[in-house]
Formats: structure tokens, sequence, C-alpha cells
């Protein structure tokens, strides 16, 4: 409505008549609704046939896509600032640069799926349902934050989205664990099991490869391999790089993780392959961040300013979904920019509810160690000041 | 030896909490501990006023967790109030420059550390440092500069494996050579908990004295920090005081630090090496450059005193001197305060003769509370008082 309203103004200010078919600026209502684009083809490990190699995408969910990248790179940038302002304590680590990975991965499986990842989690958060409004002010560690406050950066729920993981690679046998719960209750529902460059030289994840393949449970293994585990780089760390293969007798493929459509088909193929009780596969999303590894690592030490720079560039997911929608005519860019501004908008707002909700109180310290009724009294750091 | 103490094992209660003043406020504006003076200063006053009623000194055990903190109190927390952060704090006290080794020079937690690990692989060429990020000096900053003056073969980093890297570490003690693992911070230890326990603790028993990894060494960073939440804050020494065959070591300063992490290194026993990460910068001290020993086992009487025994390790120490000097200064208790240093053996004597001069103990550490290692020290204690009552009635008699 607002294009036409837009063509009708700039008609009446050029004074003349023009076939619709000659504008290009706002008032061109000639979106395509679809197109077809060209994904690179996935690396194949143990596999006959992958991926498709094009995708079609539509207009509603090319801007659904751009949205939501956009929102988590917004976001991720607000935790910075908040945490730079003090507001944000403790640790922080930032998934900016690897939108494409939470949003091609949620646009693959349904949301009945389930989900588990490590602490760089504020991403698959965001895309699993959690509110901007409530991931910050669970950054923030207010009443109004997903777990109340007393979870922080690495510890965010919601309905099958089951967190955020600190220590490193523990997160993989609760994966596939999850995936034992879907096979037994025979719901068809695949369990996406996250972790990073880093974690993959954690026995545990080994002992979750195993269990799941034996017992052919319907567990995706996700490897995002940022290329720095901390600030280390894969090379410095592990054996073989090829997180893929890493599975040994699970099949595995290598998906580019910035290019959110690449990531979508991906997960779909995957999601179907376990979905049809074939057992565990592993995949693995080749990634970056642009942060370093948590707000107290400048990220530059073990890395070059003109590395990040040139991924920037070369290989932003959001600039890489924005030129293939300007492009083949899905939006235009002033829309883009739209949408830009009002994700500006959203996460101001909810980084603002943030800053001024209260914290939780004091009498709330000591809930949910156990899960218990009556409560029981626990003892504090002081002898005589007991928390029910 | 003063009379005969009459062991009563009550523990008892001390009635209704103290009314504690509302305060709060941040470190640096309320450096006076309140609350906790408060609470420290009504248990005194009681424990004296028990006394000066000519009861029998009781054995009280009274454990406090934690460091000490300035809490809301919750029905008055205003708004305004809930926005401040309550904070514990901890005033660092350094020890008097040590003259018998030699000359000092001015250094930190960490530097004290690096000095320590520089002279082990000076001494022995078969020490190697390893552990994850430990090459480019590790997230501390405990290893700087060493991969570079010993080469990459003998400072090196490992994957993300924390039980490979204590399996590993024993299979290199047990060659012989001395292996210094790094564990990047002690709540990560626990992958590597079933290594420690059954394997390094038990290798030389098992073998009957054929094999040993006496020459393994773990350090981890442990306890509190203040932003740590759960898994950068964690102090496992209890888990680990449960396992016969490792010696568990935690030092409360630079100078106590290379003493003791030099006599871990040498120490024909797997050790493990607990470094209170919030002193890593905060203390301060003139540490010798030259290697010495600090033995092991044997706790420290850091200040003498006559009416409670104070007992505590790591950061929790300078606390307690604290506590002591205002306990001395507002109600004329005069504490003796000891560093237990060593958790696995434990200086039993020490503690025990203490305790015998004092009538009253008081141990206060950063983990839990229930099972914590003060209920190892004040059981044990509680069991040589009575054994050494039994046996005085008996000489008496």
């Amino acid at each position: 409505m607002r294009k036409m309203l837009a063509a009708a103004v700039s008609r009446v200010l050029s004074g003349v008549t023009q076939k619709p078919t000659s504008r290009v600026l706002v008032a061109s209502c000639n979106y395509s609704n679809d197109a077809m684009f060209a994904i690179k083809k996935c690396d194949l490990y143990r596999l006959e046939e992958g991926p498709p190699v094009t995708t079609v995408l539509t207009r509603e969910d090319g801007l659904k896509y751009y949205r939501m990248m956009q929102t988590v790179r917004r976001m991720e940038l607000k935790a910075d600032q908040l945490y730079k302002q003090k507001f944000i304590r403790g640790f922080c680590h930032l998934c900016d640069g690897q939108e494409a990975c939470s949003v091609g991965l949620e646009a693959g499986i349904n949301p009945t799926d389930h989900v588990i990842t490590s602490y760089r989690a504020h991403g698959l958060c965001y895309t699993r349902g959690l509110s901007v409004r409530s991931i910050l002010a669970e950054l923030t560690g207010r009443r109004g934050g997903c777990a109340k406050g007393k979870g922080g950066s690495m510890h965010m729920y919601v309905k099958n989205f089951y967190g955020g993981n600190g220590i490193v690679g523990a997160q993989g046998p609760l994966g596939a664990g999850i995936a034992l719960a879907c096979k037994y209750k025979g719901n068809k529902e695949v369990c996406l099991t996250l972790y990073g460059d880093g974690a993959a030289n954690q026995g545990q994840i080994a002992e979750a490869h195993n269990m799941a393949a034996l017992w052919k449970l319907p567990c995706v293994f996700i490897c995002e391999n940022n290329l720095y585990g901390m600030g280390t780089p894969v090379e410095r760390a592990s054996a073989s790089t090829d997180y893929y293969k890493r599975g040994n007798f699970i099949p595995g493929l290598r998906v580019d993780g910035m290019d959110v459509l690449g990531v979508r088909e991906a997960t779909k193929f995957v999601a179907d392959y376990c979905r049809s009780g074939k057992g565990p596969i592993v995949m693995e999303l080749q990634t970056y961040r642009y942060h370093g590894h948590s707000m107290s690592d400048p990220g530059i030490s073990y890395r070059t300013r003109e590395e990040v720079q040139n991924v920037r560039k070369k290989s932003d997911p959001i600039m890489l979904l924005k030129d293939r929608m300007v492009n083949s005519e899905l939006a235009t860019v002033e829309e883009l920019k739209d949408i830009d501004v009002e994700v500006r908008k959203e996460v101001e707002d909810a980084a603002q509810f943030a800053m001024t909700d209260p914290e939780p109180p004091l009498e709330e310290l000591a809930h949910h160690i156990y899960c218990n009724t009556p409560a029981f009294e626990v003892r504090g750091a002081n002898q005589w000041i007991k928390f029910k | 030896m003063g009379p005969p103490l009459r062991l009563n094992q009550c523990r008892s209660r001390l009635g209704a909490p103290p009314s504690l003043p509302a305060v709060c406020g941040r470190v640096a504006r309320n450096p006076g501990l309140q609350v906790g003076m408060a609470a420290f200063a009504a248990t005194a006053g009681r424990l004296l006023g028990l006394r000066a009623a000519g009861t029998e000194g009781r054995l009280l055990r009274l454990r406090g967790a934690g460091l000490q903190r300035a809490l809301l109190q919750p029905a008055s927390a205003t708004g305004d109030a809930a926005q401040r952060r309550q904070v514990a704090h901890f005033t660092f006290q350094p020890d008097p420059e040590p003259q018998e080794y030699g000359q000092t020079q001015k250094m930190n937690l960490f530097q004290a550390i690096t000095s320590a690990l520089d002279n082990s692989l000076a001494k022995d060429p078969t020490a190697v440092i390893f552990g994850e990020d430990v090459a480019f000096g590790g997230v501390f900053r405990c290893t700087v500069g060493l991969r570079d003056k010993y080469g990459k073969d003998r400072v090196f980093n490992t994957p993300l494996c924390e039980q490979g890297i204590v399996g590993f570490g024993i299979g290199i003690a047990v060659t012989g050579a001395t292996a210094i693992a790094e564990i990047q911070f002690a709540d990560y230890i626990f992958p590597a908990f079933d290594q420690i326990v059954n394997e390094a603790a038990k290798y030389r028993y098992r073998s009957g004295d054929l094999f040993n990894c006496g020459s393994l060494t773990i350090r981890a960073p442990w306890g509190c920090v203040g932003h740590g939440a759960l898994y950068h804050s964690q102090s496992p020494e209890a888990f680990f005081a449960h396992c016969p065959g490792i010696k568990v070591v935690v030092p409360r300063s630079p100078f106590q630090a290379k003493g003791l992490l030099l006599s871990c290194i040498e120490d024909k026993n797997p050790c493990i090496f607990f470094e209170p990460k919030i002193l890593y910068r905060a203390a301060v001290e003139q540490v010798p450059v030259e290697p010495y020993h600090i033995p092991l086992s044997q706790a420290e009487v850091i200040q003498e005193g006559s009416d409670v025994t104070l007992v505590a390790w790591g950061t929790q120490v300078h606390v307690m001197r604290e506590v002591a000097s205002m306990a001395q200064e507002k109600l004329g208790v005069s504490c003796e305060v000891i560093d237990l240093k060593t958790i696995l053996p434990w200086d039993m004597d020490t503690v025990c003769k203490s305790v015998i001069k004092t009538g009253r103990l008081l141990i206060s550490h950063e983990a839990p509370l229930t099972g914590g290692f003060a209920s190892e020290i004040s059981s044990t204690v509680q069991l040589y008082k009575r054994l050494l009552s039994f046996f005085l009635k008996s000489f008496w008699m």
C-alpha cells in the first residue's frame, strides 16, 4: 500500500503519467515473487548425494531472513555496547558474522524440532523464538530476562531450545540424549546439536557420535567452524580440520555457513536424512565471527584486522542476501533500509527495557536449586541470613 | 597447658540472629564489611560471654562459607539500592620481605608463578609445560616468555581436552619426566577427575611402587573472582580431598605460591596446585628470584592469639586477617590465624594444638558448605580433642 502511495505521489510530482514498467524507484510494484539462486555444492563424506545446488527463495522468506539476520546483528552490537557500558557483566560471547547459521538452521527445521548449542548462543536464542527484549534483559541480569536474570549470556532457554552451555563440549551427549527421546517418542523430530571447532576435540563429542551412530539417533551434529577456538586457529588445535569427516563412521557434509540459503538447504537435507531413520549426520558450517572469542578478547591478537575486514567485505551474510534480493528484484534497497530502521528501533527499545528493568529480588537468590515444595532454607554467605 | 577442657559436644545454636544494619554498597565505598563483622562480633561476643560465665570452653563449630559480603536486608530493598551491586571484599595483606632467600623482586602472583616455572624448566631438563593457550603466555599470563626461552617442544599448547591433558600428563610423568599441566580454570577440571582420582592417585599403589606419576603437577586458577558466575569461580578442593594419593595445595600470596609450586613440582607425588585467580594481579609482594621451597603439609600460624583459632586458605586468609584485626580492635578478642596451605594431606597437628590452646575454632572457605573441607577439619579436631581429653582424664585420675 505504501508503495502505491509513493507511486501516486511521485507521479503527481513528476507531473507526467509514466508507464509502470519504466519506473525504477520506490514506486515500482514489479517485485518478482520468487527467484532461483545457485548454491555452492557441499563437500560430502560417506554420502552419495547432497543438498540441491539451486533453491527458490520467495520474497516473503527473503524479507523474513533479512529481518532476522539484521536483528541478530543489531542485537549483538547492542550487547557489545551494553557490555562496554558495564550493564552486562561477566562473560559475553557474540556471534555477529554467524547470523546465516542461526537463521538458515531455523529455516530448515520445524519449530517442533530441538536445538542445543554452546555458549555463543544469542543468535539461536532469537531464531528459536525468544524476543530481543528477553535476551537483552537476561544479559543485563534483570527480571524480564528469559531465565529470570539468573542465567546470563550462556544460559538462555526456550521451548525446544536447550541452551546455551558454558562447558565446552558438554552439549554433545545432551543432544544425543534429546535425539534418543525423539526416537523413543516416535514423533519424527530431530535434534540439532551444535558445537564449535574447539569443542570438536573434546572426548565427549566423540562419545556422543558413537552413541548416536550405534543407536541410530536422529541427531544432527553441527560443527560451527569459525576458524578459531578462542585464540587458537584450527590448524594448531586439530589433527584433521575436516570437521565434517570427524564423525568417522557418521556421514557428513561441509556447507558454506555465510550463505543463508545454502545453510537452509543443507539443514533441510540433513533433517530429512535423520527423520528417515538413517541415523546421525555431521554438518560442518564454515563461518566466521567478527568479534573476538568474548568481550575480553579484542580478536586481533591472533588474526589481522585485514582478515576480519576482508570477510566483512566479501562474505558478510547480510550483505550477500541483500545483494541477491536486490539484484533479482525481490526487494528494493529502500525497502531493506526500512527494515533496518525498524530493527534498530526494536533493539533500542529492548535495550532500554534491559537497562531499566529491576533486578530479580534478593529473596529469589536461592530459588530453583532444587525442585521443592515446601521451600527449604539455604544458607548464604552469612550465617544468619537464610534464603528460601 | 591450661586446665583440662571438658568437652561438651553440643553444637550450640546461637539463638536469634542479631539485628543487622541494612548496609549495602560498592567495595570502594564500604570496606567496613559491617554486616559480616556484626555477625562475627556477635559470635565472638557470645563466645566471650560463655567463657566469662565460667562454662567450659565449648568447641563451637562455626563455619562461615564464602567471602564476607555487605548485604541488603530484603525487606528494605529500595529501587536504587537494588541497582547497587553486592560485591565481596578482601584486602591483600603482603608478608614482610623474606630475608633468607637472597635477592627479591616485586612480583604479583602470576609473575611469581612464571618465576617458579622458569626455575623448574631451567633446573630440570625433562620438565615440560602444557595446557590450553600456555604457549603465548596463558590466559592469566602465568607462562609468559617461557616458550621463547625454552623452546616449543617444552612449552606447548594442547587442544581443548582436559581429560586428555591430564591423562597425557600422567603418561609423561610415569616415564620419569616432569609434567606440569595447566587446566585453564578449576571449573574445567571435572572431565579430568577420573584420570586424577583413578589413575594418577593410584598408580604407585597398584603397581607396588614399580611405577608412579609423582612428577606430575596440575595447576589451575581457582576460586571466586567477582564476575565468574557458575563456571569461572569454583573451588573444587573438597572433591579432591577425598582421594588419597594426591596432594592439593592452595597458596595465599606470591611468595607462598612460588615456594609451594616449586615444592609441588619436586614432590614425588602427583600434586594439584590451585592458584586463587583474584590474586593474580591484586597480590603484590617481594619474592625471591632464586628458587626456594616451602614445605608441603605444614600449616602456618600467621598471627598468634589466645581466644579463637581462625583457619583459612587461599584468598580467605586475607579476609581472616582483617577479621582478626577488627576483632582485636572492636572486641578485644585475640585471634590466632592459621593458613592451612596444603589441603591434602593437611597439617592436623598445628590446627589441633592451636585449638587446644584457644578452645575455639572458626574455619572459613569459599566452596559450598556441605561437604566442604571445613567439615573434615572440624570433625577431626573434635575427635582429637575428645581423645586428648580422654587421655588427660585418665592421667589426672
